[in-house]
């Protein structure tokens, strides 16, 4: 396959950015999306320029590192998967494909296709999590029953990567689906019901903070999330959230 | 020589853990707060530790090259983690689980730890169910529980395939969690470039700051290295892309023992290689081969006909197949350990039965499965695993068998430890699958998990606080110390080599070259003289490496090229300490197979006589030959055999 690569680039911060051309030839349609950026990497750094920066790491769709906006969607034109389970078969021969970074005010970019997403992080730090300290003596795992319908609902909302495509995508940059994910994944539990609602204040006062948008429900997210994470979440947050406005003396 | 102590405590198997826990030293409370621990890297192991270490109390660093600790590679494993519940009554037990673990890491393992193991195995899942964790629940709303390979009872705690993500995100969690509270200050994208010992204790470490290029100085009053496993030294490998050994290579310069290195895990069901692009390989679980079932044509010309388009699975009709493992291994069938299964796969397609293009292929096949519990059921079962391999390979496995071959998956080897952890560097530790201690020759399906977190949930607390009581009166680590000058000065000096290096090729360049060595001659089956030949490669390789390698941009910056470069340079020495363990070991065991040493019917053969010892290979200089220190395996509790699973 020939294909016509239009990639981002932008050294630091601070620079400006702009759209450079790379014109690519016998691309195999079996190669992995990154592994043309490897190639072109490797023509890049053979040629003495700089070669284009981008994050990947477990290259199997489960890390959650990979981050590319490719022709207008985050992780590319296929559903359900991330940039790196994405393969040159999906594209056609002669195709122009765009490659940019996942852009939002809290994802500042640090050199071409990478953006810092510690925001996220720094969401979970103020509640995404149940109380528990390391011991050796928690009671046995099998002494609290829990329905399966709400530990696979549980499991659901837990299988979020943390890769940023619901923001990417969102018209207002907002973290909602990220936020909510967790939120629901331990208010579905008996173990994370206890502070359900303290930790969806404080997710959400501390997503606001970091510039994320609000949310006006257009479901974007949903669409574009490689693992399908769904808006009930967002409900299940609003629910918690409100629940805990009520209460709260804040 | 003799310097490996493992300081095992006195007194039956099954009362060691308990009286050690009671006779550790602690610190108390109001000092933890004075005294620092740097952890590298965060998954299982790193992540638990630095949660738990915080959570005690002490001033933790973590770091971690990723942009976030929860990227860990420990989040890609699938299929499940061990645990001696006997949820199921189906006669597991703690010695069980033990047994089990010995035997499968075929009798290279030290006895002791591996107890300790089954024992906090219990412990874990309790732990993990507190914090969230959605395991696969049954209608009754208990755990549920799977088989794994190797073993005969149901002790696979999992969260459909994604069972290594929900435990790393519980630690991550944990961690967030001391991370807000101040316990714990997180340096993502940080890489550890150098251990930094005063008065022959670890003190510290150099790290580099990937975004500035910042070379900066952290001190402490213990390190722990949770850096994971080394398996990129063959290129292609199941382990993520920035995987690497350079923390633990490190450790060892730094005077700690690099074990059994030969010891690698080569895991059946992997996806196979299609083609020169390939930049690494995915795994597909384990557990499939709960209900897949193995199998190449029992004619040759089938094959070929396969392989040229000409035929699929499909034509060949069930008289003409040869489920291989079930034939060999009537007891364990398509269950067998990772080492036999591998094996098995390779036997018959060098035998010429491969069903691909490269010949490298076998069937693994779910029609049976499909027939018993309908698609809907193994979708259930399998659907993310069914759905990630149709997303790579573009055929639907509902359909069309599987195909699958061996990849290198995990590394037992690593830093020596004994049984605090603790590497022959004082302060010095080393967890999770970076050090060597529980897996012998072979780790078993779902114990990779069960050690990560045993290491950092509920040993190292302990064991690290034991060594730590005799530093309450050191105060703060200056990093004024010549020895941080000098570390520094070293890192420094290797930075600026790569950047002003003329070279000509790129650092894949020369890690595909490496790989590609190590495949051939030190994968899946090795013997002497390929051994000998692939450390003269490898010489070679490094002189052309040190001589030509080129790195673009500038060192102050973002700048992927030069984070390879350091990483490749330690799996190039890495490369030629594994032949030397590999050529050393004159017999076959768990992961090391040596071609010249195997029974008459094709099963690797041990040699307990001579070598029921680890070898821990001790840094002698950069062009000296490494020296081999041995620790003798004591078997008090377990009588050696041939492992058989016929």
């Amino acid at each position: 396959m020939n294909i016509t690569l239009k990639v981002w680039r932008q050294n630091g911060a601070d620079d400006k950015g702009r759209i450079v051309e790379y014109k690519m030839s016998d691309i195999s349609p079996d190669m992995s999306f990154l592994e043309m950026m490897d190639v072109l990497n490797e023509e890049l750094i053979t040629k003495g320029d700089d070669p284009v920066a981008f994050d990947h790491d477990c290259r199997e769709g489960i890390c959650g590192m990979c981050s590319m906006y490719i022709n207008g969607e985050p992780h590319g034109p296929e559903d359900l998967i991330t940039t790196c389970q994405l393969h040159m078969r999906s594209f056609k021969d002669g195709d122009t494909i765009y490659v940019e970074p996942f852009r939002a005010a809290a994802f500042p970019v640090i050199k071409d296709l990478v953006v810092d997403r510690t925001a996220f992080d720094a969401i979970i730090q103020v509640g995404g999590y149940v109380s528990v300290n390391t011991s050796g003596n928690t009671q046995d795992a099998n002494s609290l029953p829990v329905p399966k319908a709400d530990a696979d609902k549980a499991f659901d909302a837990a299988t979020c990567i943390g890769c940023g495509a619901c923001v990417a995508t969102c018209k207002n940059s907002s973290a909602m689906l990220f936020t909510a994910a967790k939120i629901s994944h331990l208010a579905l539990l008996p173990q994370g019901k206890v502070e359900a609602q303290e930790r969806a204040l404080n997710m959400v006062e501390k997503m606001d903070e970091l510039g994320f948008g609000n949310c006006t429900n257009t479901g974007d997210c949903e669409v574009q999330c490689p693992k399908g994470i769904s808006l009930e979440n967002i409900a299940l947050m609003n629910r918690e959230f409100l629940g805990a406005s009520l209460k709260s003396e804040k | 020589m003799k310097d490996l102590f493992d300081n095992i405590p006195d007194g039956p198997l099954a009362d060691k853990w308990t009286k050690y826990k009671a006779e550790a030293k602690l610190v108390n409370p109001s000092n933890r707060r004075n005294i620092d621990i740097i952890v590298v890297g965060t998954g299982l192991a790193g992540g638990a530790a630095a949660a738990s270490l915080g959570e005690m109390g002490f001033n933790v660093k973590a770091f971690c090259f990723q942009d976030s600790p929860r990227r860990a590679h420990s989040i890609a494993a699938q299929g499940g983690i061990n645990a001696a519940k006997n949820y199921q009554n189906d006669g597991d037990s703690t010695y069980r689980l033990f047994y089990d673990t010995i035997k499968g890491g075929d009798y290279r393992s030290r006895e002791a730890n591996v107890y300790r193991l089954a024992e906090v195995s219990a412990n874990i899942i309790d732990q993990c169910v507190a914090q969230g964790v959605p395991f696969a629940r049954e209608y009754g709303g208990l755990l549920d529980n799977r088989s794994f390979g190797g073993v005969q009872v149901q002790r696979t705690f999992y969260a459909k395939g994604q069972t290594g993500q929900q435990l790393l995100i519980g630690a991550y969690q944990a961690l967030s969690r001391q991370i807000h509270k101040g316990t714990v200050t997180m340096y993502n994208r940080h890489e550890m470039m150098e251990i930094v010992k005063i008065d022959g204790k670890a003190r510290g470490i150099i790290a580099r700051n990937l975004i500035t290029g910042a070379v900066e100085r952290h001190s402490a009053h213990a390190v722990v290295v949770a850096s994971g496993g080394y398996g990129n030294v063959f290129f292609l490998s199941t382990n993520a892309m920035g995987s690497n050994v350079t923390a633990a290579w490190k450790s060892y310069k730094s005077g700690a023992h690099f074990a059994n290195s030969c010891y690698v895990q080569i895991h059946p069901t992997c996806i196979p290689v299609t083609g020169d692009h390939q930049s690494k390989l995915t795994l597909m679980s384990e557990s499939l081969r709960n209900d897949g079932r193995i199998w190449v044509p029992k004619k040759k010309e089938d094959s070929q006909a396969i392989a040229k388009g000409e035929k699929t699975a499909l034509d060949i009709a069930e008289d003409d197949r040869d489920y291989y493992l079930e034939r060999r291994y009537p007891a364990f069938g398509n269950l067998v350990p990772r080492d036999v299964a591998s094996r098995a796969a390779k036997e018959r397609c060098d035998a010429g039965f491969g069903v691909n293009k490269t010949g490298q292929a076998v069937f693994l096949d779910f029609a049976d499965a499909i027939a018993r519990f309908g698609k809907d059921g193994v979708e259930a079962r399998y659907g993310n695993l069914f759905q990630m391999y149709e997303k790579i390979t573009a055929e639907n496995p509902y359909e069309m068998p599987m195909k699958i071959y061996p990849a290198i998956h995990y590394t037992m080897g690593g830093v020596w430890v004994d049984y605090n952890l603790q590497t022959a560097v004082p302060g010095l530790f080393a967890a999770g699958e970076a050090n060597f201690s529980d897996h012998g020759a072979n780790r078993l399906g779902a114990s990779a998990l069960m050690q990560g977190l045993a290491d950092g949930y509920f040993v190292l607390p302990y064991t690290i606080s034991n060594y730590l009581a005799d530093d309450i009166r050191t105060g703060a680590i200056s990093t004024e110390h010549t020895e941080f000058e000098q570390a520094e000065k070293n890192v420094q000096d290797r930075l600026d080599f790569f950047m002003n290096n003329k070279g000509t090729k790129t650092v894949d360049y020369f890690h595909k070259k490496l790989g590609k060595v190590m495949w051939e001659k030190c994968g899946m089956a090795r013997n002497k003289q390929g051994l000998e030949e692939a450390i003269v490669e490898i010489k070679a390789i490094r002189d052309e490496f040190w001589k030509d390698v080129k790195i673009p941009g500038v060192q102050n910056s973002f700048n992927q090229e030069l984070e390879k470069a350091g990483r490749v340079a330690d799996f190039i020495e890495l490369g030629d300490l594994m032949c030397r363990d590999a050529l050393n070991r004159e017999e076959s065991c768990g992961g090391h197979f040596r071609e010249e040493h195997r029974t008459e019917e094709g099963e690797a053969m041990r040699n307990d006589d001579d070598y029921a010892y680890v070898a821990a290979w001790k840094y002698k200089g950069d062009n000296e030959t490494p020296e081999l220190h041995k620790e003798d395996l004591k078997f008090e509790n377990i009588e050696l055999k041939q492992r058989s699973y016929k």
